[in-house]
């Protein structure tokens, strides 16, 4: 690398964005994958639940499956809307 | 017993056929009876980076409807002894890649061939899915950038669990990686995604890497597979690569940037 490098806008050095995307990406697809197949529906469901109380967007619903041993965790988290 | 391998990666446009044509070629240069089938039905074009198209008779669905026996339909290569295509066929059909269809004819290749070459078609739809579902081992083909990357991802995901093997409960084929269209230049100005990064991410072995290279469009204009233009650098890559893939060490080349000297250095490049 020439020292010219160093005054390049660092939007240049895009392989590590690319990397950065990539790895929060196929992360997200392979929990997606190793999950049992109910889960879309469940989390469509538990969704149109609570947006008979509250207007949520998509977004408000994250599960998160872990696996502990023998133990399978479901991580439920519910993101309510600030009150104005 | 043979082995029967398929070339894979989901995206379209990263170089399965060029690298099946190089690969199945490489192997039957170092006298291992090889044949190489293409799995791209509606699409063929192996013929054609093979530079047999004018002599195909007959074709894989052929054979599977029974229209045409196995060796009425293997097309003998003129240049390299022990390497015989199986060219797709051209209808439309989809369904006509019958799972027992198929595993007839893989059975029967495997009879009398080594190594089995399934050039997989892009994507993931039933051409994909059979050409991998009979395979004992996956070379998954992927350029450094980031579409490439993630769907091979998701290929992975496919070979772990769509396969005769997986299905069985024998868990995923072995799969390794190869690198194609690979820049050094550019990894070195950071514009591309390094081998180690595609590692880290797809965490799979590494088969070879192809640097990007005038050779291979030069090679498939001429009809002519890539390992066989020696001098090239592509080309020797790919043989690099067959080496390997038959158990052998062999240094990586074409992964780093030529050194430059001090003027080249301080004033890049």
């Amino acid at each position: 690398m020439g020292i010219f490098d160093y005054f390049r806008s660092p939007k240049t050095r895009s392989a590590s964005q690319a990397k950065e995307r990539l790895q929060i990406i196929v992360a997200r697809e392979r929990a997606h994958r190793s999950g049992p197949d109910y889960l879309p529906a469940l989390h469509r469901e538990i969704l149109a639940v609570i947006r008979k109380y509250v207007h949520v967007d998509d977004e408000a619903v994250q599960m998160n499956l872990e696996r502990e041993g023998d133990c399978e965790v479901l991580e439920l988290n519910i993101t309510l809307p600030e009150k104005d | 017993m043979a082995r029967i391998v398929v070339i894979t990666s989901g995206k379209g446009g990263v170089g399965k056929t060029t690298t099946s044509a190089a690969i199945a070629t490489g192997l039957a240069l170092q006298g291992r009876k090889t044949a190489v089938v293409d799995f791209d039905v509606g699409l063929r074009n192996l013929d054609l980076i093979m530079g047999c198209e004018r002599r195909v008779v007959y074709d894989f669905v052929n054979v599977i409807n029974g229209d045409a026996n196995l060796r009425q339909a293997l097309i003998k290569d003129k240049r390299t002894d022990n390497l015989f295509i199986l060219p797709a066929s051209q209808t439309r059909d989809k369904e006509a890649l019958t799972t027992e269809g198929v595993e007839r004819v893989l059975g029967e290749l495997a009879k009398e061939f080594e190594f089995v070459i399934c050039d997989s078609p892009a994507g993931i739809e039933r051409g994909a899915l059979m050409a991998s579902y009979f395979a004992d081992e996956a070379i998954v083909v992927t350029n450094p950038e980031v579409s490439s990357v993630r769907d091979s991802d998701r290929m992975l995901g496919i070979l772990a669990s769509k396969t005769k093997k997986a299905e069985e409960g024998g868990g995923a084929i072995p799969a390794t990686l190869l690198l194609t269209r690979y820049s050094p230049a550019r990894v070195d100005k950071g514009e591309m995604l390094s081998i180690e990064d595609v590692q880290d991410i797809l965490s799979i072995d590494l088969l070879g890497v192809i640097p990007e290279s005038q050779a291979v469009l030069n090679a498939s204009n001429s009809g002519v597979p890539v390992v066989l233009d020696e001098d090239s650098d592509a080309g020797q890559a790919y043989l690099d690569a067959v080496a390997r893939f038959l158990g052998e060490e062999r240094p990586y080349r074409f992964t780093t940037l030529e050194k430059k000297g001090f003027f080249g250095r301080l004033f890049g490049g």
